[in-house]
């Protein structure tokens, strides 16, 4: 039997889900007309987690690549807006070169650190970290190892600078989120696609996955830098033993587990998550954090694909179209209606669909 | 410069003991231990609680809190790594982050973020002088001795002993001894109460030799991790020659300036990683 078919990209839920998409990015826009600071303050820790989990996401989940050392790139962008502020530079306009900073410096890391695999790539992750975090501290115009205020914000109105501060960390949120949206439509989202899966079978063959991972490790690390100079512009102050901390990579690590990891959906409902528990937590002080780190863990056990994937495994939604949909039709008259084409080749899989390799059989 | 030397070697012995166990993780199950370190701070803050509490002197510590971190070990692997293990490699490695940030945050609870050390009397601070430059204190080659001793131990005891080969079998080829009739899951058991074990001796010795804060777990995992690489992995020897090499480079470091002390073993240990990436003594099979 022939069997025709139409390769999309697009599920019937993207279209809603796209109209959706476009209010929440007007109310969050229109978010500091709409509440007082106190919200948009801890939005501001939102988005600059959110920031941190899709690019630890976009490394582990897709690119294998497991590091608890982003801290390393979060210190070198605060500093970097840090040294620009310093020198006379508005912070807000010194935030693409923060990023410029983050990628400079990830560079050589990655050719120490990609000699390494594993778990050994993640302990040397957290090496070059803390080797940045004293290199910086031995430089006594960046405050030394007690840290500096940021100047050059001094002068704005406190309600002006909270919006400003609210709005550039969203652009940037949501920035990062169309970055890692890009790139798995794109064909390295394919390649990546294909090294989540099976990473020796990708090798097998031909897919350039060492590049691939280079990438993603230069773009994370962007990403990372972007949040860093977020975290010195939103604190007003630059602190070694704060910015290069663990904890930022503790954050965008359980933020991940929880939500799930390999999807671009699962960080971001993680990120919310990590946040409202965060708030709700907050008075039991270093608890919040062992609280959210063991759910962390049950779930990186117990529950495959975090929270997200039991979401979308029951409902079939998925919010970011970046897998290929199959529709078929049995009957070659309904195929021609439908403008559907005789499989002639497979393009690509997908984990969740599965519909792929069904249409390819019965070619 | 010499006395550089000789207090890097002794140093040396502390890094060992910390690396000890995390080589022998990674040999046995291809575990990286994360929370390596805060096991060690853990160890060392349950011996703070339980001095006063017993009255008994701080060397009688080792007879209690060490059987306990094995008996720890064990369990941990059994409820949390194993089940890991099965959902694939990084998830184990994301389970032992969790579970260091998880370690850190309960000592800070518990313990506040103050620093503390085990009392042990007069073996802190005596010592005997070599020469008019050069002094060694009692404590520091008591702890070089005991790390000598255990890794010997733990080498003999894998070559010697009908755990050490069923050890080194599962680590070979599990399949393999699982058809043969060992039980990986405890053989796994035993290797992680004997890592804890370890680490827990490395977490006292530390604990009396300075002192010890809920967040300075990172600093000792990434040593011993620097110590394995150097030395090349799998090779416990080769660990101990690794250790002594940070050892020598920290106190040569602080001899030029006391930034430079902190930075200088990284700078080694990535200058290894870009010369030599397989380490001095790298062994050929696991274990």
């Amino acid at each position: 039997m022939t069997t025709f078919a139409k390769v999309k990209r697009s599920q019937h839920t993207s279209i809603p889900a796209g109209v959706l998409a476009l209010l929440i990015l007007l109310v969050l826009a229109a978010l500091p007309f709409l509440v007082y600071q106190s919200v948009t303050n801890i939005m501001v820790n939102l988005f600059i987690l959110l920031v941190l989990a899709s690019m630890w996401n976009l490394l582990a989940g897709y690119g294998g690549l497991i590091s608890v050392g982003q801290q390393a790139f979060v210190g070198l962008g605060a500093y970097g807006v840090l040294f620009l502020a310093q020198h006379g530079v508005d912070p807000f306009i010194a935030i693409p070169f923060a990023i410029l900073v983050g990628v400079v410096f990830a560079v050589p890391a990655s050719w120490f650190l990609f000699r390494l695999s594993g778990g050994y790539f993640a302990i040397a992750t957290w090496v070059i970290a803390v080797v940045a975090e004293i290199a910086i501290t031995g430089v006594p115009s960046l405050g030394g190892g007690t840290g500096a205020a940021l100047p050059g914000l001094s002068g704005i109105d406190p309600v002006q600078l909270g919006a400003d501060t609210y709005w550039a960390s969203a652009a940037v949120g949501v920035l990062s989120i169309a970055v890692v949206f890009l790139i798995m439509r794109s064909r390295l989202g394919l390649v990546l696609t294909a090294v989540r899966d099976n990473e020796i079978g990708a090798r097998s063959v031909g897919v350039k996955v060492t590049r691939a991972k280079l990438i993603v490790f230069l773009v994370s690390a962007a990403g990372s830098a972007a949040a860093g100079a977020l975290i010195a512009i939103s604190q007003l102050n630059v602190q070694a033993a704060n910015v290069f901390n663990i904890q930022w990579s503790a954050y965008m690590i359980f933020a991940v587990l929880i939500g799930g990891i390999g999807t671009i959906e699962g960080p971001i409902l993680g990120t919310v998550i990590f946040i409202v528990m965060q708030q709700e937590l907050a008075r039991f002080n270093a608890w919040y954090l062992i609280i959210v780190g063991s759910l962390a863990v049950v779930i990186a056990i117990w529950v495959k694909g975090g929270i997200w994937a039991q979401i979308s495994e029951r409902t079939g939604i998925r919010l970011f179209p970046t897998g290929y949909y199959v529709d078929t039709a049995e009957d070659e008259m309904e195929g021609k209606r439908l403008g559907r084409r005789r499989i002639s080749k497979v393009i690509g899989g997908d984990r969740q669909s599965g519909q792929l390799s069904e249409a390819a059989e019965t070619t | 410069m010499l006395n550089a030397i000789i207090q890097g070697i002794l140093l040396g012995g502390l890094v060992v003991l910390f690396a000890c166990g995390l080589s022998l993780l990674f040999g046995v199950m291809g575990v990286i231990n994360l929370a390596h370190g805060d096991i060690a701070v853990a160890a060392a803050y349950v011996a703070v609680a339980i001095v006063p509490v017993l009255h008994i002197p701080a060397i009688w510590i080792f007879a209690i809190v060490v059987p306990l971190f094995m008996v720890a070990g064990y369990i941990v692997q059994r409820l949390l790594i194993q089940p890991s293990l099965n959902s694939g490699p990084l998830t184990t490695l994301l389970v032992t982050f969790g579970l260091s940030v998880i370690i850190e945050n309960l000592l800070l609870e518990i313990f506040s973020a103050n620093s503390h050390s085990l009392a042990i009397g007069s073996l802190a601070s005596s010592a005997f002088k070599l020469s008019s430059q050069i002094s060694i204190a009692y404590l520091s080659l008591l702890i070089l001795v005991v790390s000598i001793v255990v890794v010997a131990g733990v080498q003999l005891g894998l070559y010697r002993t009908r755990t050490g080969r069923i050890i080194r079998a599962v680590a070979d080829d599990r399949e393999a001894a699982e058809l043969i009739g060992a039980d990986y899951r405890h053989i796994f058991g035993i290797a992680a109460g004997l890592a804890f074990g370890t680490v827990a001796l490395a977490g006292l010795s530390l604990a009396m030799y300075s002192q010890v804060d809920p967040s300075s777990g990172p600093d000792y995992l990434i040593f011993g991790f620097e110590a394995v690489v150097i030395g090349g992995l799998g090779s416990l020897w080769g660990t101990f020659a690794g250790g002594i090499v940070l050892g020598i480079a920290t106190t040569i470091g602080l001899f030029l300036s006391a930034n430079f002390g902190a930075l200088a073993p990284h700078i080694v240990f990535l200058l290894v990683l870009a010369l030599r990436p397989q380490g001095f003594f790298p062994k050929k099979v696991a274990v």
